[in-house]
């Protein structure tokens, strides 16, 4: 192990080591724990200019309470959902067929096709922009919520295969043979023999996609503006505006933001941290 | 694979499962990627508003896009984000190096360091528009006098690049914290039986064999220093007086503030052709270890 593990150090620097750890981590969420505490803050105390000190009175609730029924905030975590795992769920099975497809079958232009895949993943977004805008609004659906969908499914299809397409790639060739063999069909091989394999794959990529298409910003400004369809991230940008200098509830309202993809996070650790570095350990 | 066998009925079938199986995924990342790429690159050839017919003119965006200071501004701003962002790996791996001992309650510590990364843009502007407060925020009490970080032209990109760096460099971290479980433990001992410690040991043994997780924590820092957005957006708008701006702020806001769709497809291809640089490094990387280890 690197750097030699604590448990053969000196009993002094051990003891430091394990200060230092916390103290450090409260250093780094520093600027997250100041929005939790003013989050909690009631607005007197920001009037006051009791920005930093300890709370007298705690309004959390009555922040929260004025976050979620005093501005279309509830509405807007609503659409985010609608528009979040839709997308997820869509772009899941359109990569796990061609993330197979490329894993399993060898046919010219199939390096090609993968390579788009990958190159699609790190274009820039504003190359995309004017042309997507132009043909939501074509389809009528501009600021709706299936225009966001369609784009969010269509582009993370393109990250969902090139992942799926390396972990199928990793099974084991025989289990497919054997079933054709047997007289499976193609979709059968699919159905029964891979989708089963690939679980932890798609819980991985499941909760990355998720975190990525609920966290958007850049196609939420373009493409659903307008209360039917405006996701949350737009609704805690707008939040500055409507509550000049009232950060106790620009606070609240981005914690509540934040919340969805950090529970999740923590629930599903170990899927999420292994989508991510995927890759990190070998090549 | 050998060469191709005679049309055998298995071949037919795999050749047709292959068609169906790819046909949804390729449809619609055609008509949402690939085509969109093509049509800006035609847009960016014309002068367009988003209603009026479009008129052809040929390089003339281009050509504006060379006497336009907003552009070298941007192009500059670019410059520097990639730069900074480039810290994200090395203090990704100082901070993993930190974190790589066993203890109680490590994990949940690894787990609140990362936190940062699952944390969308726009909250990470407004936790640091609220840390940059100009009198009451934290910033401005820890050096004890105001101080509008965003609300200075020659301080206002740096305060936002180092907003981007926290995210970023939880991401690099935990690269590298995977990065190190797969160090092979051996390697180390034999390394350390020679006399091998400290910083030689990291450089000399432990370094090469992060090379995977170095790879992926650059391509990734280096594709978010040019697609930075939401930050900019959030925090300065692009201001003051679009000091804070880069191309893919520049874009949008010439497309849909202005409504000049043909100019600002012009700087959507600039963008790109500079990360094309990245992503062919990318790919043929990619596609070397494929051919080597493929089966």
């Amino acid at each position: 192990m690197f750097p030699t593990p604590i448990a053969k150090w000196q009993p002094l620097n051990r003891n430091l080591y394990r200060i230092a750890v916390p103290v450090v981590l409260i250093l780094w969420l520093l600027p997250l724990i100041a929005v939790l505490v003013t989050s909690m803050r009631s607005a007197d105390e920001i009037m006051a200019g009791n920005y930093w000190g300890w709370p007298r009175d705690f309004s959390m609730w009555a922040n929260y309470k004025e976050v979620l029924t005093g501005s279309p905030m509830l509405k807007y975590f609503w659409n985010s959902c609608r528009i979040t795992i839709p997308s997820v769920l869509l772009a899941l099975v359109l990569a796990s067929m061609a993330g197979f497809a490329l894993a399993t079958y060898d046919f010219k232009g199939n390096t090609l096709l993968f390579a788009v895949f990958i190159a699609g993943n790190f274009i820039p977004f504003q190359i995309l922009m004017i042309p997507v805008r132009s043909l939501t609004l074509d389809l009528g659906l501009l600021d709706t919520v299936t225009g966001v969908v369609l784009f969010h499914m269509a582009f993370q299809t393109g990250f969902c295969t090139l992942f799926l397409r390396n972990f199928i790639k990793q099974l084991p060739y025989e289990l497919i043979e054997a079933a054709r063999v047997e007289g499976a069909s193609e979709w059968t091989i699919f159905h029964r023999v891979v989708l089963p394999l690939i679980r932890p794959a798609l819980a991985a990529l499941a909760v990355l996609v998720f975190t990525f298409v609920w966290n958007d910003y850049f196609w939420a400004l373009t493409l659903a503006q307008g209360d039917e369809a405006r996701p949350i991230t737009v609704g805690v940008a707008q939040l500055k505006g409507t509550w000049v200098a009232r950060w106790n509830l620009v606070s609240a309202g981005a914690i509540v933001a934040a919340l969805p993809a950090v529970l999740l996070f923590f629930a599903m650790q170990k899927h999420f941290i292994a989508g991510l570095t995927f890759g990190a350990t070998k090549g | 694979m050998k060469s191709q066998p005679p049309r055998s009925p298995m071949a037919a079938r795999k050749r047709r499962a292959a068609l169906l199986f790819l046909a949804p995924a390729v449809l619609f990342f055609t008509v949402y990627v690939l085509w969109p790429i093509g049509q800006s690159i035609v847009l960016s050839f014309y002068e367009w508003d988003g209603l009026a017919p479009k008129v052809f003119v040929g390089l003339a965006n281009y050509r504006e896009l060379i006497d336009d200071d907003t552009f070298y501004k941007a192009l500059k701003n670019n410059v520097i984000w990639l730069a900074l962002f480039l810290l994200a790996p090395p203090i990704g791996l100082a901070l993993a190096l930190f974190l790589n001992q066993q203890m109680r309650g490590m994990r949940l510590a690894k787990s609140l360091f990362f936190m940062p990364f699952v944390l969308s843009g726009v909250v990470i502007g407004m936790v640091f528009n609220w840390f940059y407060e100009p009198t009451a925020g934290l910033l401005a009490l820890m050096v004890g006098h105001a101080m509008p970080v965003l609300g200075d032209e020659n301080t206002v990109t740096f305060g936002i690049i180092a907003a981007a760096l926290w995210p970023q460099t939880a991401y690099c971290m935990i690269l590298y914290l995977t990065g190190l479980t797969a160090v092979s433990p051996e390697l180390i001992e034999a390394a350390r039986i020679e006399g091998a410690k400290g910083f030689t040991l990291l450089r000399r043994v432990i370094l090469p064999q992060l090379r995977p997780a170095t790879f992926i924590a650059i391509v990734v820092t280096v594709i978010g220093a040019l697609r930075s957005f939401d930050l900019i957006s959030v925090m300065s708008d692009g201001g003051p007086y679009g000091s804070s701006t880069v191309l893919a702020f520049f874009m949008y806001e010439q497309a849909i503030k202005y409504y000049r769709q043909g100019y600002g497809a012009a700087i959507a291809v600039v963008l790109m052709l500079i990360m094309l640089v990245y992503i062919a490094y990318f790919l043929t990387r990619m596609i070397r270890q494929e051919r080597e280890g493929g089966r």
